[in-house]
């Protein structure tokens, strides 16, 4: 068999970005400003990462549709959206320059939705008190990646795409670079950097109905909990209420929440719309409770309160997941989501890409009938631990991480719309702090020879091997153990079960075979790939046993309440101990300010009377 | 039921057609076919996907002869008999259904990207641009390519003669020229590209371009057809010309 057992070529830079989704690209695009050299490696070919599929919009406080919002009540949306888990000053950060990063976007190229004075427009969304989402259609995450990889390719960025990292180097707990692969030859590349930062998103691929791409394996928590790093909040996984249920090759496809947003209602079997009956005390007196008041909100009436199908997801999900296991589910096991009451035209024009979906894949035409629907796995909240202004990892120096992969922003349960202006906040400032580091760095440090090559020979282990298990049908069991022990609702005794079913799958792991030679074999890469998965998901059951309560994309059935007294001010943190075991900590949550104090308590008329930190002039 | 599908394997040096079996379950599309495929028979067997809905443009292939998206053709609307799934034929072979697309990236690199106009007093004020909804709806259009390259792949022009990628940018590049031309905040000038550089001239208004458009984009008639248009009133209507720049209107 040819395998390329040695470094084909070695690279030299001062910042490596890992991942060129949205949070990578804003990245290599702020450090190539500072002025440092700068790379970037992606699994995929460059614009295909999973930012290219969001659909709904990006939340930023611009005003232009509602101008009784601000900073303060986007940032009050988060951390009540967040269950109070938020580290409140990356939600005040991302609150703050969020209307910045869109409209710098703009300058950039990007062409959003237009009011009808000729300004962003924004849309509702699940949590947002006000219209929040700059949108283009139910596309908006095309835009977004596209605007910033034609901005990175004249920026002076090195891309390096179909290029998988396998492995982070450090020296004294600093980052020294990182081995990779190409993925059509199977050659390898080591890349010295004095910085790097990981953007390589989540690791939905850990359950069987899941929303995500192939990438999502958690490759970057992974990379980084094995050079030492940090991970929090791994308990709390987003299941988006509305995935496509039928056909099954569709299903866990997602369905935009831009549906709910433009009026999309949900519905049992029996025709009932049932969010009235899920509205949860904390949000009781905010959401609509007749069909007539509903009306009058869609209408624009500003004195109307929100529908309830525009709860947080978390709420929604569980809505739908109770519906279904009373009975009064659709015939594949889902929900009504019905946006057919609406002007055709407009259903078109403003979903096309969900009229698109449902008419080719379902035979189904969302203008005519509703939609089936239900929960699927979506969104890690969960990630790497980062300091707050500066996205560098709180215990490897040299390496930063944000967007999907960092931890912070979300706590336990993220707003729909804030991950791409998470993507844009703090993929700068990880940017911008990593060259910094970079350029104040001397040299390159050494990476040891020896390292190098064990790194290789653990990739093409399972190339080698004279047999072995199905790389393929090894990751499909371990979806199902999650699904069945570790998805939405968790117990106990299913938990346990999963963390002594991974520990098997571990065994499995070491012992894959895969056919064929190293070049593009789709075979080989998903046996590298499941090792990351197995590693999130084993973060995930470790930190969904440890906290014995219920909260955001966190539901455990014997501890059905949420609890406001301890877990209400603590995160849990994992970190990868000295005899190698999973280490779980409890970590309390820094206090709130008087600021916050203020801005949580205060009335709405309060908020929106104050416009400090809105207009940075380019 | 069971279903062939006989799908490209191999290099360029080295390459076949091989068939496969799977079971056709309701609504699965070619690329859960491959899939199945690959994880049961070929685990080597190479493709691109990322979305499986038809918003990353990876998953490019000939199905049947015709130029598609995998994730989004639906098995049960192609005729009853083995499906035949090769590689895009305009890029080269890498392997199996993966082709060097990296052409279309040096293409786009070298096109002036977006300039912006400096904000008027009230767009300062504000930070954003202003413009209307009705000037961009066909910027917007251009701009929902996906950069499936099909448009690319179906070209007669680069399909038949590979040397042609050196004159002529194809579609999918014509409609990039024609989106920033039409921004009504851009402000670099493009055209003289379009005439000494792209190879618009190559065009012929077969339209097989807008015709596998997964996007519905009307490549043609939207687009390569206008930039012809201020082409010609740029180098052969002089007086068109001093008109727009006068007035501001084309
Ligand atoms: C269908 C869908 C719709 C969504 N809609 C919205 C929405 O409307 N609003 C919103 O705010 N959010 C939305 N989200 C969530 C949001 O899109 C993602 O959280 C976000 O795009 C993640 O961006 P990222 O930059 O962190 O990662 P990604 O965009 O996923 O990029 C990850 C990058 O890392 C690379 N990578 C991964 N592993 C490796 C490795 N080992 N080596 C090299 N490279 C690697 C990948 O190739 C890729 O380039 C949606 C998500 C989905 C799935
Ligand atoms: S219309 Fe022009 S660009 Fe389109 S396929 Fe025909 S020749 Fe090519
Ligand atoms: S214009 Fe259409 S066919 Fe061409 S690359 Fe874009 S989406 Fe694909
Ligand atoms: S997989 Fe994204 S378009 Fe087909």
């Amino acid at each position: 068999m040819p395998s390329l057992p040695a470094v084909s070529k070695t690279h030299e830079f001062d910042v490596i970005v890992v991942g060129a989704g949205g949070a990578g690209l804003r990245a290599a695009i702020e450090a190539s400003r500072e002025g440092a050299r700068t790379a970037i490696i992606c699994k995929s070919l460059l614009g295909k990462a999973h930012t290219v599929m969001a659909e709904g919009g990006a939340a930023a406080a611009l005003r232009n549709t509602d101008p009784r919002d601000t900073w303060k009540v986007h940032f009050r949306d988060t951390i009540r959206g967040s269950k109070y888990l938020s580290q409140w000053p990356m939600a005040m950060l991302h609150a703050q320059e969020a209307p910045e990063r869109i409209r710098e976007l703009e300058r950039w190229g990007a062409v959003f939705d237009r009011t009808k004075d000729g300004w962003i427009n924004q849309r509702n969304f699940g949590g947002h008190q006000y219209p929040r989402l700059a949108h283009v259609g139910d596309r908006t995450g095309l835009e977004l990646i596209r605007t910033l990889q034609d901005k990175g390719v004249h920026s002076g960025i090195e891309v390096f795409m179909e290029v998988t990292v396998t492995k982070l180097f450090t020296k004294d707990g600093t980052v020294t670079g990182c081995l990779a692969y190409e993925r059509e030859t199977g050659k390898f590349h080591l890349f010295k950097a004095k910085s790097v930062v990981v953007a390589t998103g989540g690791f939905g691929k850990a359950w069987k109905y899941n929303s995500n791409s192939w990438e999502y394996t958690g490759d970057g928590h992974t990379l980084a909990y094995e050079a030492g790093a940090e991970l929090m909040d791994m308990e709390f996984f987003q299941f988006h209420p509305t995935g496509m249920v039928w056909p099954p090759s569709v299903r866990g496809t997602l369905v935009t929440e831009g549906v709910r947003g433009e009026g999309g209602i949900l519905r049992n079997s029996e025709g009932k719309r049932f969010m009235y009956d899920y509205i949860p005390e904390m949000f009781q007196g905010d959401f609509a409770e007749t069909e007539e008041e509903v009306q009058r909100w869609l209408d624009g009436d500003k004195d109307a309160r929100r529908p309830p199908e525009l709860l947080t997801r978390d709420v929604v999900a569980r809505a739908i997941r109770s519906e279904v296991k009373a009975g009064r589910g659709t015939e594949h096991g889902g929900v009504y989501l019905d946006i057919s009451w609406r002007d055709a035209e407009y259903v078109k024009k403003k979903l096309p890409s969900m009229y698109h979906q449902f008419k080719e894949l379902a035979n189904v035409d969302i203008t005519k009938v509703p939609m089936e629907v239900g929960p699927t796995a979506h969104y890690a909240m969960g990630g790497i631990r980062v300091d707050h202004e500066s996205q560098e990892s709180t215990t490897v120096r040299g390496l930063y991480a944000c967007g999907e992969c960092a931890a912070g922003l979300h706590g336990a349960n993220r707003l729909g719309g804030n991950s791409l202006t998470d993507l844009l906040v703090f993929g700068k400032r990880a940017g911008e702090h990593a060259a910094r580091r970079a350029l104040e760095t001397k040299e390159h440090p050494e990476i040891p020879a020896e390292e190098v090559q064990a790194a290789i020979d653990a990739a093409v282990a399972p190339l080698e091997r004279e047999s072995g298990e199905n790389p393929f049908k090894v990751h499909e069991e371990l979806e199902e153990l999650m699904q069945d022990n570790a998805g939405m609702i968790r117990e106990a005794e299913d938990l346990k079960k999963a963390l002594e079913g991974l520990a098997a799958f571990a065994e499995r792991v070491r012992n894959i075979k895969v056919g064929g030679n190293i070049q593009y074999n789709p075979g080989w890469h998903e046996a590298l790939d499941i090792h990351n998965l197995l590693v999130c998901a084993e973060a995930t059951a470790r930190a969904a046993l440890e906290r014995e309560e219920s909260r955001g994309g966190h539901t455990r059935a014997d501890f059905p309440q949420s609890d406001a007294e301890y877990w209400q001010h603590h995160n849990i943190v994992l970190k990868k101990g000295a005899d190698g075991r999973m280490e779980v900590r409890r970590v309390p949550l820094t206090p709130w300010s008087d600021e916050v104090n203020r801005i949580m308590e205060a009335s709405a008329e309060e908020l929106s009377g104050d416009t400090h930190a809105e207009v940075h002039p380019l | 039921m069971k279903r062939t599908l006989t799908i490209f394997r191999g290099t360029k040096e080295n390459g076949r057609y091989e068939d496969y079996e799977v079971e056709q379950q309701e609504g699965m599309v070619v690329l859960d076919a491959i899939h199945r495929i690959q994880a049961e028979q070929a685990t080597d067997l190479a493709c691109r996907w990322n979305c499986k809905a038809g918003k990353c443009g990876s998953c490019s292939a000939e199905i049947n002869g015709k130029a598609k998206l995998t994730c989004m053709t639906r098995m049960d609307t192609l005729p009853d008999g083995p499906i035949r799934v090769g590689p895009v034929k305009t890029f080269p072979l890498q392997k199996d259904l993966v082709t060097d697309v990296s052409w279309n990236y040096r293409v786009k690199k070298r096109i002036t990207p977006f300039t912006p106009k400096t904000y008027t007093p009230e767009e300062a004020k504000k930070g954003e641009f202003n413009m209307k909804q009705e000037d961009i709806d066909r910027v917007q259009e251009f701009r929902k390519c996906i950069e499936c390259f099909l448009c690319q792949n179906v070209c007669h022009v680069l399909r038949d003669f590979p040397e042609n990628k050196e004159v002529f940018d194809g579609p999918r590049y014509m409609i990039r020229l024609a989106e920033l031309e039409m921004h009504p905040k851009d402000d670099a000038d493009r055209i003289p590209y379009v005439k000494e550089t792209s190879g618009v001239g190559h065009c012929n208004i077969t339209r097989c371009c807008t015709e596998v458009c997964p996007e519905n984009i009307v490549i043609t008639d939207n687009g390569i057809i206008p930039l012809k248009e201020r082409m010609s009133d740029r180098y052969y209507d002089p007086l068109r010309m001093i008109w727009r720049k006068l007035t501001g209107k084309s």
